[in-house]
């Protein structure tokens, strides 16, 4: 098994890099950071990489829309990442410009797309731990029924789809990957609409959540670690050591 | 009303994005909860929308696509594009459009203006203009209208409102003519028009200072220029300069020459710790962190104030205010990396009657919201994490509130010095210069009226976070690379203070039309001292320079050479080759003359109140614990990322529930290093007032505890001060800084904690007709320690059932100025104050009782004394304890003073309350040998706090959900998490 590569990009108002970067590490995986700008320049800087990550932060300092580069300039090079085997993450406003970008919906023209993150039902920006649990779906390195406490960190996270027909069809399409444990605020942290905290595309490959695994690495991140008893780590980092050891396996098999 | 009919349809396209109707409005569900607090009628419904001015030259196809990239999204949002100069269609509802000012900085524009350009949609930087279109439906009268735009819906300081005008401003901000050389006629000039010229200018200078230029000019034989009175003006401001800390006092027969230099400074300098790398002189101070990794690291710490700007715009204040200290941290040394804000507010009761706001003021509700607003949407969006902070509630903040920011940073110890050679150029990076924030400087240095809001306006600043990231990303990036050797922040008094102070030892010549502007028309002087935000500056050699430049601009980042630093010890000021002004430094830097000032302090003549058997001790402690003061701050803490960085170990709300209220919070700022950065914080509002000293040792006991509490070690702590007073130039105000100053030396030697920074606020006065009326003195002091090993960190939150509670340290009959005082209506009484030769002992043996693992949680005893601190550990928890306050042993307790009332309420310093398994209660008493250290009872299941008194009797139970209520009802009121928040 070799040594997957993994890339995670930031741009201007990317904050998350530098927790992802070491997540994908003590992971497995051999992992980069790079400026979406150079990519943008040059997109073959992609190739040598198995992983993508869009790490969490502002692109746009949450005025504008995020993910509009991504849809007209690099979506024709991520769709052939994902049909090469390759696996996307998106977490926070990752999660956001993915979502934007078109590709979990890669059949829908942009103006027809039916999910968004919206503001969130407090509509201020909220910071706490919520739990999340994996759901049967087409995401190869989650284990359904899996619980995980996460923080969740942003303003607009509140996942909405367009009608019922629109949910109706993520969850046939098993493309509902990750949902908040627990009834109404403050579980379900943002109103999400059924309680939504990540979906995958139809392969599986790519996925995007709203909270963040890469701020549960060690034992001393749990809010409540000091009476949690002796952890060697913390929860968030078997999400991305699944992730990598996907990668490793070369064909993540859907 | 400031609604602003003349102005004209716009020639631009105009684009409102509004919420679909399917989905709620978030933004107007939020104003609506605003405007409930207001007495007006008939609102049914408010929507928001965001509003666009496009370039009118596009075609419709191309706003089109701006709209559908950029601006609307095709789930939630539905977009009107309006055709320039025409009328948006009619809309069944009342239309009120808010839109900045023209010059006032606008970051959604920039970043509009600039990704429609990146995404390929437009060749060159259009103008762009943003607005919010609210629209109201109901029977709402004119007057009422406008009072929602005025109290809700717009800061008319910075903002412009059209009620059922569609008018918008479009295009540049006029500019002034002048470009040359002006010269101010000062030779000539008696001292009524000395001081008329410093009040027109807005200057802030006083006659004496005044008499000190124009001599300087007179030995010179000519007229100052504009430019050069300005940055005298600057440089020499209260606020740069600190000229009450630095000059001469007389009080009581004794003259100090140097308050800072003879007392705080003084302490440090005889502490002689080893491990302080840079204090006092630098943007921050600098303390060793681990010496052991890589070539070893540091910690800066710098906390700054930023009072009168949040006063008339608490949003862009408190928001630039945490921008600006952020860069302190950015600019210390070579560069460090923030790792952490804090903040702390001291604002009028949130309860105040609307009318005793004083006219000219805002309502406290309104200034509270809108700073935590500020500091979140800065502070996130740096993707810094603000992890600890307090907010303090006194009708002596009403007209003045405060508003400290505080920022923590990480540097290795090769980037901890700096230098200048004559012959670096200088380069500024970061945001374009505008007319933002003139005569910030100034401004801070002079007392609020209630004009401040309408004269002011200039000296707001506005901020933007993601240009300040970028810089960030780019500077540090710059500095791993050795491309630049000297470096500071553009702060207050703008280039003419970065400049002015990088070149003092050698000298500096500007060509200030090398500045990259906003928009055109800014004069040479305007250029020289705007407080446009999110700019460095660098002293780069000139071998560097393009390989610098290189590096900004790989991250978006304009960075540009405007001059060179020389040798001529002048400064020198040019535009387009024509001199604008020529200063000398030494005069610039060492001119400012120093008048004796008198001081003086008397204590309020008070009875003492004692402390008065409560008839319902249950409803008391429900009432205190929902003091607005004590109360839980969860409804600011959570919109803070308080987590980004993945460094947090002890968080600012503690226990399985997140409901309890740290008292510090560490940090793990290096992978490679098990060792913590613990931060807390002290101060008191209703202390200072009666007993300046005791209020000083106060802050400083409990900065400690806070710290101490969460395992920081005492011996390798430093502290910094930040005094927010009234006006100094009195006696009595300037007497109560003394005693206070006097009490940071005396703190700092007998606990052997360094102040390593600070920063002081001495005109914190309103002044309304004759009447001047002065905050309470105020310090804050911040604390940062070194945590030994994070994985022995302590919390506050009750871990266990069957645990012991134990009480250590005194309880002496002090609660003047304390909680329950405030709450009883009582004035007076001794003030809370350590024991100096006992309590840097106590810490020391707590400290090493925790070392050996003794405890299960800590927390310290602070604003409501015991009863505070024992229902927030249960209730964090969520556990009950049955205490017996029979078994405390105490010195006798003077007539007037209930024993249990006391033993509850009293805040005596240096306590705390820990949480023993009964196993290591005789290991942890030798450790604490000499210490008072009291059981006071165990730790339950129950669901309930029982306390027996003094006698042994029961005096009350409380459930912990009665507990939990009260300590959340006021945040509940101005957080509504499911109501309204801030109007912003």
């Amino acid at each position: 098994m070799t040594t997957p590569k993994a890339l995670v990009l930031r741009s201007g108002g990317t904050n998350c890099e530098d927790e992802t970067a070491r997540a994908l590490e003590l992971g497995g995986a051999e992992a980069d950071i790079l400026h979406c700008d150079r990519v943008l320049e040059d997109p073959a800087r992609l190739d040598p990489y198995q992983i993508l990550v869009f790490a969490g932060g502002f692109s746009y300092g949450d005025d504008l829309a995020a993910g509009l580069e991504l849809r007209t300039r690099l979506r024709e090079k991520l769709g052939g990442h994902v049909a090469g085997g390759g696996l996307i993450l998106g977490v926070c406003n990752g999660f956001q410009v993915l979502v934007e970008s078109g590709i979990f919906e890669p059949d829908k023209a942009p103006e027809e797309r039916s999910i968004a993150l919206y503001a969130n039902a407090s509509n201020h920006y909220e910071c706490r731990w919520v739990e999340i649990e994996a759901q049967d779906c087409r995401c190869p390195w989650l284990t359904a029924g899996e619980r995980m406490p996460t923080p969740v960190a942003h303003a607009e996270g509140r996942f909405v789809v367009r009608d019922g027909a629109a949910l109706e069809a993520l969850r046939a399409g098993g493309q509902i990957a990750l949902t908040y444990v627990g009834q109404g605020y403050p579980a379900n942290p943002n109103g999400a609409v059924a309680d939504i905290a990540g979906i995958c595309d139809p392969t599986g490959q790519v996925l995007g959540l709203m909270p963040h695994p890469e701020r549960n690495l060690d034992p001393w991140n749990h809010p409540a670690w000091t009476s949690l008893g002796k952890r060697s780590e913390g929860e968030g980092l078997a999400f991305y050591r699944r992730m990598v050891e996907v990668a490793a396996s070369g064909q993540p098999v859907v | 009303m400031a609604s602003a009919p003349t102005v004209a349809l716009p020639d631009a396209w105009r684009v409102e994005v509004f919420r679909k109707d399917s989905f709620d409005d978030p933004d107007g569900t939020h104003a609506q909860g605003a405007i409930a607090e207001l007495e007006v009628s008939g609102l049914e419904r408010i929507r928001m929308g965001r509003g666009y001015l496009l370039p009118p030259d596009l075609d419709r196809g191309a706003v089109d696509r701006i709209v559908a990239g950029l601006l609307a999204d095709p789930v939630v949002d539905e977009a009107r594009v309006i055709e320039p100069g025409s009328e948006p269609g009619a809309r069944d509802a009342h239309r009120i459009l808010v839109a900045r000012k023209p010059g006032v900085m606008d970051p959604v524009a920039t970043t509009l203006a600039a990704a429609m350009v990146k995404a390929g949609l437009l060749a060159s930087t259009p103008t762009v203009g943003t607005f919010r279109a609210w629209e109201l439906s109901g029977a709402i009268d004119e007057a009422d209208l406008a009072t929602i735009a005025q109290r809700v819906l717009a800061n008319v300081v910075i903002e412009q409102v059209a009620i059922g005008s569609e008018g918008l401003f479009y295009g540049k901000p006029a500019g002034r003519a002048t470009r040359r050389r002006v010269e101010v006629p000062l030779l000539a000039a008696d001292d009524a028009s000395l001081e008329r010229l410093s009040t027109e200018g807005e200057l802030s200078l006083d006659l004496i200072e005044m008499r000190a230029i124009q001599a300087h000019y007179k030995a010179a034989g000519r007229e100052p220029s504009l430019a050069e009175l300005e940055t005298i003006a600057q440089t020499w401001s209260e606020h740069c300069q600190h000229k009450t800390f630095r000059g001469l006092i007389e009080m009581d027969g004794e003259v100090i020459d140097n308050l800072l230099k003879s007392t705080i400074a003084a302490a440090t300098h005889e502490l002689g710790k080893d491990w302080c790398v840079s204090v006092f002189h630098d943007n921050a101070g600098i303390i060793e962190f681990d010496p052991d990794v890589d070539g070893g690291w540091d910690l800066a710490f710098k906390v700054e104030t930023h009072n009168h700007p949040s006063a008339i715009d608490p949003y862009g204040g408190a928001g630039t205010g945490i921008g600006g200290v952020i860069r302190d941290i950015l600019g210390v040394g070579l560069g460090a990396k923030p790792i952490a804000n804090i903040d702390a507010f001291f604002v009028g009761p949130p309860d105040l009657p609307r009318e005793d706001v004083p006219k000219g003021s805002m309502h406290p509700r309104r200034i509270l919201r809108g700073v935590v607003a500020g500091v979140r949407d800065y502070g996130n969006r740096m993707g810094i994490p603000t992890i600890s902070g307090g907010v303090w509630f006194h009708e002596g903040y009403v007209a003045n509130p405060l508003v400290y920011a505080g920022t923590l940073g990480l540097l290795p110890r090769s980037a901890a010095t700096k230098e200048v050679k004559p012959g670096d150029v200088i380069l500024v990076a970061g945001g374009r210069t505008g007319r933002d924030g003139i005569h910030g400087a100034t401004f801070s240095s002079v007392e609020l009226s209630e004009d401040s809001e309408t004269v002011s306006a200039g000296a707001v600043q506005i901020g933007d976070p993601i240009t300040e990231k970028r810089l960030l990303d780019g500077l540090l990036r710059a500095r791993d690379a050795g491309l630049y050797r000297g470096l500071t922040d553009c702060g207050a008094g703008g280039l003419s203070s970065a400049v002015g102070e990088m070149g003092a030892e050698c000298g500096a010549r500007v060509d200030l039309e090398q500045v990259p502007l906003k928009y055109p028309g800014l004069a040479p002087d305007e250029i020289w001292i705007s407080e446009a935000q999110e700019r460095m500056v660098m002293a780069v050699p000139p071998e560097d320079l393009d390989a610098c430049i290189a590096v900004f601009a790989a991250e978006c980042v304009e960075a540009t050479a405007i001059g060179t630093f020389t040798d001529t010890g002048l400064l020198e000021l040019f535009y387009e080759g024509d001199e604008v002004g020529t200063l000398q430094m030494d005069f610039l830097h060492e001119g400012t003359p120093r008048p004796t000032r008198q001081a003086e302090w008397t204590a309020p003549d008070l009875p003492d109140p004692g402390a008065p058997r409560l008839d319902d001790l249950h409803a008391t402690l429900l009432d205190v614990l929902a003091s607005p003061t004590i109360s839980s701050k969860e409804w600011i803490i959570r919109q803070y990322d308080h987590e980004v960085q993945d460094m947090s170990v002890v968080k600012p709300l503690a226990g399985p529930a997140g409901v309890g209220p740290a008292d510090g919070v560490v940090l793990k700022p290096l992978v490679e290093s098990k060792k913590g950065a613990a931060l807390g914080a002290g101060a008191n509002a209703r202390y200072g007032r009666l007993d300046p000293r005791a209020m000083t040792l106060s802050a400083i006991d409990e900065a400690l505890r806070n710290v101490v509490c969460c395992y920081g070690d005492p011996r390798r702590t430093a502290i910094l001060d930040n005094f927010s007073w009234g006006n100094c130039n009195k006696p009595d105000r300037l007497g109560s800084l003394v005693i206070s100053a006097k009490a940071c030396y005396e703190g700092a030697m007998a606990y052997g904690t360094p102040f390593i920074s600070g920063k002081d606020s001495l005109n914190n006065e309103y002044r309304v007709g004759e009447e001047s009326l002065a905050i309470p003195p105020t310090l804050y002091v911040s604390s940062l320690s070194i945590v030994p090993n994070v994985e022995r960190c302590l919390t506050m939150d009750a871990k266990a059932d069957g645990n012991l509670l134990i009480l250590v340290g005194d309880t002496r009959p002090e609660l003047g100025g304390s909680e329950l005082h405030a709450h009883l209506g009582l004035d007076g009484g001794r003030v809370p104050c350590p024991d100096l030769k006992r309590a840097p002992k106590l810490f020391d043996q707590l400290h090493g009782a925790m070392k050996m693992g003794y405890l299960k949680s800590c927390h310290d005893l602070s604003e409501g004394g015991l009863a505070v601190a024992v229902a927030e550990m249960c209730l964090a928890g969520g556990l009950g304890a049955d205490i017996d306050l029979s078994v405390i042993g105490h010195e006798p307790f003077p007539a007037g003073y209930n024993p249990t009332t006391t033993l509850l309420f009293s805040e005596s310093p240096t306590r705390f309350l820990i949480e023993v398994e009964p196993g290591k209660k005789y290991n942890l008493q030798t450790k604490l040998m000499g210490v008072s250290c009291t059981p006071l009872g165990r730790l339950s299941r129950k669901g309930k706090l029982t306390i027996k008194d003094v006698g042994g009797a029961p005096c009350g139970a409380w459930t912990l959900d009665e507990l939990r209520e009260a300590f959340q009802r006021v945040g509940n009121d101005l957080g509504g998490f499911h109501g309204e928040g801030d109007s912003e």
